[in-house]
């Protein structure tokens, strides 16, 4: 294992999303078009807090992106968390709404969430297709194994 | 001529998005293809399907005779001396790996290869390995600032006596043209064997080999309205000759035993195994198709447009250029001010806009330019104005939501 810098319990428990997944599902049916979706998505984004360079390390790294995307994971009390960032900022979005579905969660909450539903009612199906660059899926995969 | 007509000759160009029209500003990563090209490899399939060169029957002289036919298009294609000279591979990549591979034996430690900064990892990676093999020396050929092969510093290096230069003919990045054959007279000079990638020129010049006088020139038929899995590689005849084969087995050799085993001549010497007949079908009728447009019309059209997709861009504002010179060719690299390359390419496809973005296979070039990626949208012989006026539509929705 490398010995790369982690956030501090501190960090990962002070990741306050203010909304939840039905919350986040209602403010999408809302959006009434693309712009408005991808409006939401970069506001979601700039929720998450950004990373410190330090936080940016090559183990944290999800591959798969064509932006860079670090993703860092901690059980604490038989519940995960998780601290990430992404240099573009529609990514960053994207990793807020797996995290509005993840964070905090158990083990078996998180294997029951499928993110395949969740991303077609949020009118995003087209994002998680492995043909795109944008890592949603790997990140998806990620958050998933880590949390096995 | 009426050039609007050509459009409905690709089917790919009538479909929509989300809503949107389809529009393919990413033809430097691979064109589309007119339906000529598609009904000549049905045809193959159909009618013509055997294997080349080998059966002594009616289906397999007709496959032959059309493959070779393409060769002999191709060498009139790019005025090559003899058809011999042309050689079918995969791609530019499979090209540049024959002769990166073949000229091992004629490298020694110590000798210099050098390589044009703004080059494809194709032209880079294959250079990069037989300099592991042999103990060459690579060194890139910088730019200048306004990103153009710097001309000053290839004559200083060439002071070196490099073995190889290799250089692009078009950078697929930015479009910029090197004047390959000023260049390729001086490499000369020096003695060095020259290599030139014209992926990004077959399509948007006439290319005449003879007169750039590189020892090679290699392109892939999928960039200029031909089929994937075919590429060519022309070689002076006398140098060519002198490759030891990349791929061995069938087709390529004359005799085989165990106790030694003679290789054919060019061509089939260097094309192992069965060919990709029904690409090299399909190229053939690429060249037909490029062949029966009026050629200066074109290419004056092509330039209008990139030099106004080049304003546009600029028109808009906030939007950064890199080395757009209105002798470009096919390409237009851009950032939207600070906003990531990959952002700017999601709201792009939200609205059926096709550009690529990311670091495009030229790592070496994004570290010169100190870009982490960056934005391109390319042309072809099928794009028309309204095609640019939809994308600098989008860009203006893509910066109202970035900035
Ligand atoms: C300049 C240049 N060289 C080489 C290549 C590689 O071509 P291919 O992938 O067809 O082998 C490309 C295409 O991406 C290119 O643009």
């Amino acid at each position: 294992m490398s010995q790369q810098v982690q956030p501090t319990k501190q960090q990962f428990l002070t990741l306050a999303l203010e909304t939840d997944v039905s919350t986040t599902m209602q403010l999408f049916e809302n959006a009434g078009n693309w712009q408005e979706r991808y409006r939401q998505i970069m506001l979601l984004g700039k929720t998450l807090p950004k990373l410190q360079d330090e936080l940016r390390n090559e183990s944290a790294q999800v591959k798969g992106c064509e932006s860079n995307a670090w993703l860092h994971h901690c059980e604490i009390e038989g519940k995960h968390y998780f601290v990430a960032d992404s240099d573009a900022r529609i990514v960053k979005g994207l990793i807020a709404l797996l995290l509005i579905a993840c964070n905090g969660k158990t083990s078996a909450e998180i294997a029951l969430f499928d993110p395949n539903p969740y991303f077609k009612q949020l009118g995003l199906e087209g994002q998680l297709s492995p043909s795109r660059t944008n890592g949603l899926l790997a990140l998806a995969k990620a958050i998933k194994s880590e949390s096995e | 001529m009426d050039l609007t007509m050509l459009r409905s000759q690709f089917p790919a160009l009538a479909q929509s998005n989300n809503g949107y029209p389809l529009c393919y500003l990413d033809t430097a990563a691979t064109s589309q293809k007119p339906q000529q090209v598609i009904d000549a490899m049905n045809h193959y399939y159909h009618f013509d399907n055997a294997n080349v060169h080998r059966a002594a029957h009616l289906l397999s002289a007709r496959a032959t005779t059309q493959y070779e036919a393409v060769r002999d298009k191709l060498c009139q294609f790019i005025q090559a001396r003899r058809r011999e000279e042309i050689i079918f591979t995969h791609g530019t990549t499979e090209a540049i790996n024959i002769v990166a591979n073949g000229l091992t034996s004629q490298l020694k430690l110590g000798d210099l290869i050098l390589i044009d900064a703004a080059a494809h990892h194709a032209n880079i990676v294959p250079w990069q390995e037989l300099a592991k093999r042999t103990g060459a020396i690579i060194k890139p050929i910088p730019l200048t600032t306004d990103c153009r092969l710097d001309s000053a510093a290839f004559d200083t290096l060439l002071l070196e006596k490099p073995a190889i230069v290799a250089l692009g003919h078009v950078s697929n990045v930015l479009g910029t043209v090197n004047p390959v054959s000023n260049l390729v007279a001086k490499a000369k000079q020096v003695g060095a064997i020259t290599l030139v990638d014209g992926a990004q020129a077959i399509a948007h010049m006439s290319v005449d080999v003879q007169d750039i006088d590189c020892d090679f020139y290699v392109f892939s038929g999928h960039k200029m309205y031909g089929p994937t899995g075919i590429g060519v590689l022309y070689g002076r005849f006398a140098l060519l000759d002198s490759l030891s084969p990349l791929m061995t087995g069938g087709e390529m050799i004359k005799t085989v035993s165990f106790s030694g085993t003679e290789f054919n001549q060019l061509p089939n010497r260097l094309e192992a195994g069965t060919p990709p007949i029904a690409e090299v079908i399909g190229l053939g009728a690429a060249i037909d198709f490029i062949d029966a447009q009026p050629k200066a019309q074109v290419s004056a059209a092509e330039q209008t447009l990139l030099i106004y997709l080049q304003d546009s861009l600029k028109a808009l504002g906030d939007v950064v250029l890199y080395g757009a010179h209105s002798d470009n060719l096919g390409a237009v690299a851009f950032n939207l001010a600070a906003e990531h390359h990959q952002d700017v390419g999601i709201l792009l496809d939200q609205q059926g806009i096709a550009v690529r973005c990311g670091h495009h296979c030229a790592m070496p070039l994004m570290q010169s330019l100190q870009l982490n990626g960056c934005c391109r949208a390319s042309i072809g012989i099928y794009t028309n104005k309204a095609d640019i006026d939809n994308f600098i539509t989008a860009m203006q929705s893509v910066k109202e939501l970035l900035l």
